[in-house]
Order: structure tokens, then sequence, then C-alpha cells
């Protein structure tokens, strides 16, 4: 019997036609812009300026704030300008425009290919490591690794989750990683068991990856305390707090992180990324992106640096098809329809998806039939009609009262209502509007 | 016969005596309420718009008697009229406050502000703009999904199909403020309605660079400073590339309007002018929106 | 850009579910009640059946477009269900305008007039069912005899097993006629084998859950049991009461109609639960010899209270550590 959480879920159609492409490079354009907020929390302030010179792995924005992150260049040549410019927000935000001038490297990064496991670092200095390369959770939310490996004073992490779900339809970049680097994912779990003093650590792999459940189970022997678990295939697995509820059976309270429970969950991305600025000095700069779509016509996995404009990674598929009425950074999900292809790859672009302009358009909403269905397969046991009504008359502590902000904007509702309601739209409005309440109530 | 005065007897003992339980509580229960907030009530407009800044009418009146001036209690609904008939009933002075309207700081109409994508989620502005930047280049602009309009309790602002714009009707407008609540760009503001409803404002909030800005909309104010210079009584700020005309120091001279590249400084309700504006091809700025 | 872009808030796909495709679910779940009860009346279920769903849907279609003046909404088909649910509610041989007479007050009081399809407080066939019973008592409540399971019916009316209980105790069909449907009685509550294959087809396509129809029957089955062990006389055989009467009908197709039911699983058991009770209630001690619909009614109006008073199981709310 396989295992999963144990509310709602759904399954949608997997379509991931790119598994199995090997991750190809990509030639770097001349110019290349990175925005200076690329994760969640406060943007970084920019160390560069205009003219300067940068090599590839030099810093150029720095961490501000406690829940923030460094961002590095991703190239080498000179600053031309830090200027406004549209991210996958949809809103213009700072950004440094770098002039590629060839690929000298940082001489501190390592860049031979030669696997590395022994690591005598004390966790602090691991942490401040992870740090300093500017690492965040590579899964979408893009929150700064340091902090979520810094468990709150009076908590003890006592298991280490290795996310390799990839519950989104379509996605295969994560797949496709721990095909290619499993020994660097699995050193790197043993870095970060080490950062956190945990002896556990398991890999939930969802059931449809069997290649890498089989790979990994073989060379999980190697390593102690490590074990991989195969899951069912359900959405949102891949979800914190959905994974730890799948692989250890508890729950995590309402309004609660998941260190109350003992877990500490981390992306096989995240992982490969800390393993290669712990072992080899190397900044984030560089992540697995997939582009995909039902007329793509090369759908494929790239190692793209930051900060390459999204359609020079579309031209490597094959280029934007006609038929094409939405692009979407991240999975159908819950990535975020882009207004432009020209935006930059950032940390959290885990794909490009290109849905045909027939499938891209909404029906129009009826009436709600009250079929609970979005009741049934929300994950958090939630009642998304009632929220969404809350949200359209604006009755805030009732939303309040039934749990508004436990949402995890997963869209199953939205992706299951037969009358085709924007349940999540509203429901993702209600949280911010219900979250602005409470924190106005505390100061 | 005695069926029936048993019955008359049962019901009017039962009566009576539910009569008699109703008093007792209603005394025991009695709360003492100052008789004068009733009177207040009955001479507020009854809208219970929340336009004054309480839940309500009834809790705007109890607000009045407890207060001890009338200074910042204003009914928008009423008007000046409403706050002297209040603060006579009260004994006091109400302050002067000059009667204000909603203007609509966005002129981005479909031709002078094209559409760059096309937005597909639920019709809601806060929604769209927590998206994204919206579906023109510039992030700043109305949406046109009629938030303003859902929140008006008094019918009086509509999206106009043709620009995609809001507009109010000013006979209708009470100032209330709930549509510059609503507004989650921040286009909306209230401002002095002006002698004769004549009132001149700068119609857009872009704070992009004036390239960028008239990149997006032909329309934008692109922060150039024509109107500064030209402003006889120093009403109007330029800040973030953005020009504000500010409301008690404008007088209404016009100077302002015709010399701004991009019409952005809108006139209302005022005369067709008579001589030749210093430069002639502005002529046609006197836009009527 | 050639092309302007679409641009919507997550998620970006759908399941392709839609109101017609569980509509019509519902419809071919009907199917096998309505080939037993073409077997038994021929042609009078035929005409009923098609007459009803005609009424429903004409009348739908002529007072959304010509008294509300909106777009028709006929295509859901939950027209057509109430029709054919309002028709398996009636006796075969029901003069047509009395027929018509219902669907009139089913669809346009009890549905249109609250708003349409997800804003009716009450199951339209229900209301139509007991609007026609009520003002009708006489038609609606005798029905043609069954000469033999091949034959032809005539014009000699009987009562049902249910009047039966309450008049002539002595004169009970066996089990296995009404499990397979050659008792007397209105259209579609025939056959309680074939209304369960309906069922099964519904769950099998997830188009509803088991809770309600599970719970009313379970809680007819063991009300009328506990009574039996009390006072074993054949009038409260647990058997009997599931197979008679509307009761399956009602539980699998009217009380888990989506907009008047519950929307919790907590609350569906409840309501599945009061409507058990509230039938053998009726059937028992009531003036009427069947009570489902009076009971499915009566729940229906309580639904909102228990949608208000029900939550859904939120993760987190029992925190197991393991």
């Amino acid at each position: 019997m396989l295992k999963t959480f144990r509310i709602g879920g759904i399954h949608p159609k997997e379509k991931k036609i790119s598994a199995g492409k090997a991750i190809q490079p990509i030639v770097i354009p001349d110019q290349v812009i990175i925005p200076l907020s690329q994760h969640i929390g406060a943007p970084c302030q920019p160390v560069v300026k205009k003219g300067d010179n940068v090599k590839v792995g030099t810093l150029i924005g720095k961490s501000v704030g406690f829940v923030s992150a460094n961002i590095h260049s991703p190239v080498s040549g000179t600053v031309l300008k830090i200027d406004k410019s549209l991210d996958a927000s949809g809103y213009k935000r700072d950004s440094v425009f770098i002039k590629v001038e060839g690929d000298e490297w940082e001489a501190s990064v390592d860049r031979s290919p030669d696997l590395k496991r022994a690591c005598d670092l004390a966790p602090g200095e691991i942490l401040n490591k992870i740090a300093t390369a500017g690492i965040v959770g590579m899964g979408g939310a893009t929150f700064p690794s340091h902090v979520k490996l810094t468990p709150p004073p009076g908590t003890k992490a006592e298991i280490l989750i290795i996310n390799g779900v990839e519950c989104e339809p379509w996605l295969t970049s994560d797949h496709q990683l721990m095909m290619e680097k499993s020994d660097e994912i699995l050193v790197g779990t043993t870095i970060v068991m080490k950062a956190l003093n945990v002896q556990k650590a398991v890999i939930g792999i969802e059931n449809n990856k069997q290649d890498a459940i089989r790979l990994f189970t073989q060379k999980v022997k190697e390593y102690d305390g490590i074990t991989v678990q195969p899951l069912k295939v359900q959405y949102p697995q891949g979800g914190e707090k959905q994974l730890i509820d799948a692989l250890t059976g508890r729950q995590i309270p309402s309004g609660a992180l998941p260190i109350s429970v003992g877990a500490v969950v981390q992306n096989v991305g995240t992982i490969f990324a800390i393993y290669e600025a712990v072992q080899k000095n190397k900044p984030l700069i560089e992540r697995v992106v997939t582009v995909t779509g039902k007329e793509v016509k090369q759908p494929c996995n790239i190692l793209s640096r930051v900060g390459i404009p999204l359609n020079k990674l579309i031209d490597v598929a094959g280029g934007l098809p006609e038929t094409t009425g939405k692009v979407v950074s991240g999975g159908p999900m819950m990535g975020k329809a882009l207004a432009s292809i020209d935006i930059p790859v950032s940390k959290g672009t885990s794909g490009i998806l290109i849905i045909p302009t027939l499938e891209a358009k909404r029906k129009t909403m009826k009436d709600c039939i009250r079929c609970a269905r979005c009741i049934s397969v929300c994950p958090m046991g939630l009642n998304p009609t009632l929220l969404m009504n809350l949200t359209e008359y604006e009755v805030w502590d009732r939303a309040e009262k039934e749990h508004i902000i436990d949402c995890i904007e997963c869209g199953s509702c939205s992706y299951t209502c037969p009358a085709d309601r924007p349940l999540l739209d509203y429901i993702r409005l209600g949280k911010g509007k219900v979250n602005g309440i409470i924190r106005a109530r505390k100061n | 016969m005695s069926v029936l005065l048993t019955a008359v007897a049962t019901l009017g003992a039962i009566g009576a005596g539910s009569a008699a339980i109703l008093y007792m509580v209603g005394q025991k229960f009695k709360v003492e309420e100052d008789p004068r907030i009733q009177e207040v009530q009955d001479s507020l407009p009854a809208a219970n718009c929340g336009g004054c800044g309480f839940p309500g009418c009834a809790s705007f009146a109890s607000a009045c008697v407890k207060a001890e001036s009338m200074e910042d209690l204003f009914c928008p609904v009423g008007g000046q009229d409403t706050m002297d008939k209040v603060a006579a009933l009260l004994g006091r002075k109400a302050p002067v406050a000059a009667k204000k309207i909603a203007v609509v700081r966005c002129n981005g109409t479909c031709d002078s502000r094209p559409r760059l994508n096309l937005y597909d989620g639920a019709s809601n502005c806060t929604i769209a703009s927590a998206l994204y930047g919206g579906d023109t280049g510039c992030s700043f602009g109305c949406l046109g999904l009629g938030d303003c309009v859902d929140s008006c309790t008094f019918d009086a602002i509509h999206i106009n199909p043709v620009t995609l714009l809001p507009e109010v009707v000013e006979d209708k407008c009470t100032a209330c403020g709930a549509c510059v609540k609503a507004c989650p760009k921040d286009i909306i503001e209230l401002r002095k309605q002006g002698p004769k409803s004549r009132r001149i404002y700068v119609s857009c909030v872009n704070k992009d660079k004036g390239g960028v800005a008239k990149k997006a909309c032909d329309v934008a104010c692109i922060g150039c400073s024509k109107c500064q210079q030209a402003c006889p009584f120093e009403a109007i700020t330029i800040e973030n590339n953005l020009a504000f005309i500010i409301d008690d120091k404008c007088r209404l001279c016009r100077k302002c309007v015709p010399v701004c590249p991009t019409k952005s400084i809108l006139e209302l309700n005022f005369p067709p002018r008579k001589e030749t504006p210093p430069t002639p091809k502005e002529e046609e700025a006197t836009v009527i929106v | 850009m050639e092309q302007k872009l679409i641009v919507s808030p997550s998620p970006h796909v759908h399941s392709g579910d839609t109101i017609e495709k569980n509509m019509y679910n519902v419809l071919i779940a009907l199917i096998p009640a309505f080939l037993v009860s073409l077997y038994v009346f021929r042609l009078d279920a035929l005409i009923i059946t098609a007459c009803a769903v005609l009424f429903c849907v004409g009348f739908e279609y002529l007072i959304v477009r010509y008294i509300l003046k909106k777009t028709p909404t006929v295509t859901d088909g939950s027209a057509i269900i109430t029709g054919v649910l309002l028709a398996f509610n009636v006796p075969s041989d029901l003069p047509l305008w009395i027929l018509a007479l219902g669907s009139l007050f089913a669809i346009g009081v009890v549905k249109l007039s609250f708003g349409g399809l997800g804003n009716n407080i009450f199951n339209p066939a229900i209301a139509g069912r007991i609007f026609m019973l009520i003002s009708f008592p006489a038609q609606m409540t005798t029905w043609p005899v069954i000469a033999d399971a091949a034959g032809t019916t005539d014009a000699v009316s009987s009562a049902t097993v249910l009047g039966n209980l309450k008049l002539a105790p002595e004169s009970l069909p066996s089990l296995q006629a009404m499990f397979l449907g050659t008792e007397a009685g209105s259209l579609g509550e025939m056959s309680a084998l074939a209304l369960l294959l309906g069922l099964l087809y519904l769950l099998w396509k997830k188009t509803i859950t088991w809770h309600i129809p599970i719970s009313i029957m379970a809680t007819v089955a063991l009300f009328t049991g506990i009574l039996y062990i009390f006072d074993p006389i054949t009038l409260y055989h647990p058997l009997i009461h599931l197979f008679s009467g509307g009761l399956m009908l009602g539980a699998i197709f009217m009380a888990t109609d989506y907009v008047t039911s519950p929307m919790t699983r907590k609350g569906m058991l409840i309501y599945g639960v009061g409507i058990g009770f509230v039938t053998v209630a009726i059937r028992l001690w009531g003036a009427y010899p069947e009570g489902v619909s009076f009971a499915i009614l009566l729940m229906n109006a309580l639904t909102p209270l228990i949608n208000n008073y029900t939550s859904p199981k939120r993760f987190g709310e029992v925190v197991k550590h393991g």
C-alpha cells in the first residue's frame, strides 16, 4: 500500500512529456537581467553600480533583513544599469542589467565535475555557507533555505524530508535532476542532516517516477539513516504539510510550522544547490527549467543561468507555437501566468508551460450547485465554496473562523469545480485580507 | 355559551399574564439612552454607507452626541446642511467643510493605452492587481473591472463601455469614499467639488519615468514639470515623476492645462476658452470627461 | 508581440467536469428503473415520462426566456431530471393535466422563483410530487393493478404495499416481487434492484458519495429492525420497508440532489439519518402510507442549518504523533 496524505487531493493528468530528456545547456545571450527580488522576503540591496565588472559568482545583491537571500552574478561582464524591469510577479521591480563578456568565474568556485563526499564543517559553518550562497527553496516557494534550516529556539528537528514528489503535472525538472545527480543529492542530504543534527532522512518520490525510486533505493544503501518512500500519485503531495502527513503521519496544526512536528522539508533541487554551495563554493546562479506544453516541438529540461530571458529557453524548445494562449512560469496548478515572455529566469522558475489558446481560456462561471466537490478535494479540509462567498460579501470574521488562512492555494477546488467557479481567486483575496486584519490586530 | 366564556377568559388571562411579564422584563432590562441620539439619527440621511467612518448612521449619531466638538465629524452624504442641523440639535456649531466629490485619476482609454495581454481571471480589480500589473503597459492605471462600481451604494459610478474607465455621476456622488477604499490602485481621490463644479486635476497616477509612462499610455503624466512652472500659485507638486494639484492652493486659473504635453491635466465644467492659448496646438485640451 | 497572452490566476487547468456531465450521469443511472417501468406499464410509462420531461423543460424554457428574460439554461439537464423523477413518482394512469400542473409548480415555483439551479431550497421533483399528492389525493394514490408479470394493466385500482400495511397487513406480496418490481406502485419505484443498479453507477462515476443513500437505508433498516425484534409482526419487517414505496428512489435519486442536500460528510450523514427516521415515523404512525417525500422535504428545509453547523474535518485538527 503506497503512502499518501489523508485529506482531499486530486489526480490531474500527469502529462510528463519531457520526462527522460537529458538536462541540456543553453547559450548565454548578450545581456541578462537579474531581478533583485527572487525570494520571499525583503529585496536585495545592490552592491554593484553601472560600469562595474563582474565575474560568474560575484555578489551583486546583498540580503537585508532576516528573511532574504544573497544574489550573485550568473555571468561575467559589465553592469549596464540598475533599473526597473518586469519580473514574474507581473510588476516592475529593481533589477541588475549585465552585458555579457566571456565566461570568467570567481576563483573560489570549484568547477570540477568530481563528486566530493567528505564534509568536515560544523553545522554553523554549513548554514553560513548556505546563507552566503543565497540558496532558496527551489520548488517554487523561494523561501531562503538558511532560515528554514535554523529551527526557532526551543524546537528540535527530528527528521529531514526530501521532496522528490514533483506533483505538478507537466514538470520534470526535479525528476531529471534526481536521475542525473543522485550522488550529489544524497551527499547534500547528509550535509543538511549534519547541519540540522538529525539522524533520519526520508526521500519521498511519487510512484510515477519508477526509475528514480529504483535508483535511489539502490544508492541509499551507502548512506546511513536515509530511506526512500514511494508515494501514491496525488496532488498536492509536494505541499509541505501534505508531504509530512504522507511520510510521517503527523499533521501540522493550523498556523504552526513544520518544525512543530519535528520535520524539516527540502526540495531535491534545493538539496543539490546546497551540495554545490557547501562542497564546491558555488552560489545559486543556475537551475534546471522544464520547457513543455502540448504544442511545444521539443519539450526539454534546460540547465539555465538565472537572468536569461524565458524566450531564449522557449527557442531551445522549438520556439513559441503559433497557437500559444498562455505562458505559465511553473506548473499548471500553481504556476504564474505571464504577461510577457521577455522576463528572466529566476531562482524559483521550475518550468515554462505553454498552453494553447483553446485550453487557456476559462469557461464562464455558473451558479454553485453545492455538489461539494471542492470540499472533498480540499487537502486542508476547508470549505472553499463557503470561503468564496464569505470573501465576496466581505464577512472577514466568519472567514477567519473558517480558517481561510490555512489555504495553501493549491487550486484543487477551482480545478474540480463543475460550475467553473473561480474559487481560489476569491479565497486568495480573502486570505490576504484576513491576514492583514490579523496583523493589524497584533500591532 | 359557557364554552365560549371559558375560552375568552383563558385567552384573556394568558394575554394579561404575558403582558405583565413583558412589562416587568422591559422595566428590568431598560437601557438608559440619551434621547438626543434618536433625534440626531432622525436628521441623518439613513444611508448607512459608512462614509463618515462609523459603522452606520446610529453609531455616527451617538458619536456626535458624545463628542466634545463637531470637528472631525462629517456626514458626506447629508453634507453641510445635515451637519448644521445636527449641530443645532446639540447646541453647537458645525465647522464649514467644502463639498467634495470623487474623481477618477486615470484617463487611459482603450485608444490611448493599448492592451498588451488579456486578463481572464475573476472580474475583480483586487484579484487582478494581486496577480500582476494589469493588461496594459501601465501598472498604475485603472483595471476597469469595477470594484468601485460594486462598492457604490448610490449608483454614482459606472464603467463607460467604450473607454472601459469608471465615470462619476456628479449629481449622485456623495463623496462617501467607498470607491476610494475599494480601488486597489488608489486611483480615485476625493477632491473639492469647486465653484459650479469646476475643478482641475492631474488624471494620472503613473509613477514610472517619463519615457516608460509615455510608451505605455499616450495621456500619462511624464513628470516634465511644465505645469509646475506655469502655475502662479505653487499649487502643483511633482513627486516620483508624477504631478499633483493641491486642492487648497489651486485657484482654477487653468494655466497648467494647455502646457501639459500629454494632456493629462483635465478641467471639468469650465466654459470654452475665448482667447487663444499660448500654444495653439493644445486648443482641444478642454476635455470633458 | 504578435499575439496577446492570456493572464489569469492559477490553476491553469481544469478537470473538465461540468454540471451537464453530472446531470447526464444521473439520467443514465435512471435508465434501469425506466426500463422496468416500461416493461410493467408499457406505453403508459413512456407517455407519462415523456410528457413530464416535456412539461418541465418547456416550462423552464418559457419562464426563463419570457418572464425572467435571460438565456435559457435547459441544456444543463437539471430540468430533464426533474421531469423524469416527477414521472417516476406518479401512478401510470395519472391524468396528464395534473402532471402538467405538478411540473409547473416544480419548475416555476420551487426552482425558478428561488433563482434557478443552485439556489432552490427544496428539491423540485419532491415538492412537485407533494403538491400533486395534496391537491389530487385520489388520483395520486390509486394504482392500476398488474395482472401478471407479462400481462397488460387494466383499469382496476389497487393499493400499494404500504397502503396494505396500514389497511390489511395479511395481503402482503412476496419480497421477491417487491425486489424485482412486479408490485403495484408509481412508475419508478417498481424495482429496488433497478434502482440499486443506478446507485452503483453513480458511485462508480463518483457523481455522488455513499453517505446519503446508505445512511438513509441503514437508518430505516435499523429503526424498523429494532421495532421488529420487540414486536415481531410483519408490519415492521425491515426488508419490506427497504424495498417498498419510494424509499430506494428517494434515497438514491432525490435525497442526493446536490443543491438541496448538505455539503459536508458529517452533514450528509445527519441528513440521511434524519430522512430515515422521519420516513419510518410517517409510515408507521402517520396518516399517509408513504413518508419518503415528506421526510426529504423536511430535511431539505434543515439543510442550510446542517451546513452551517457542520464543517469538514480540517487538516491538523487532530494532531497524531506517530
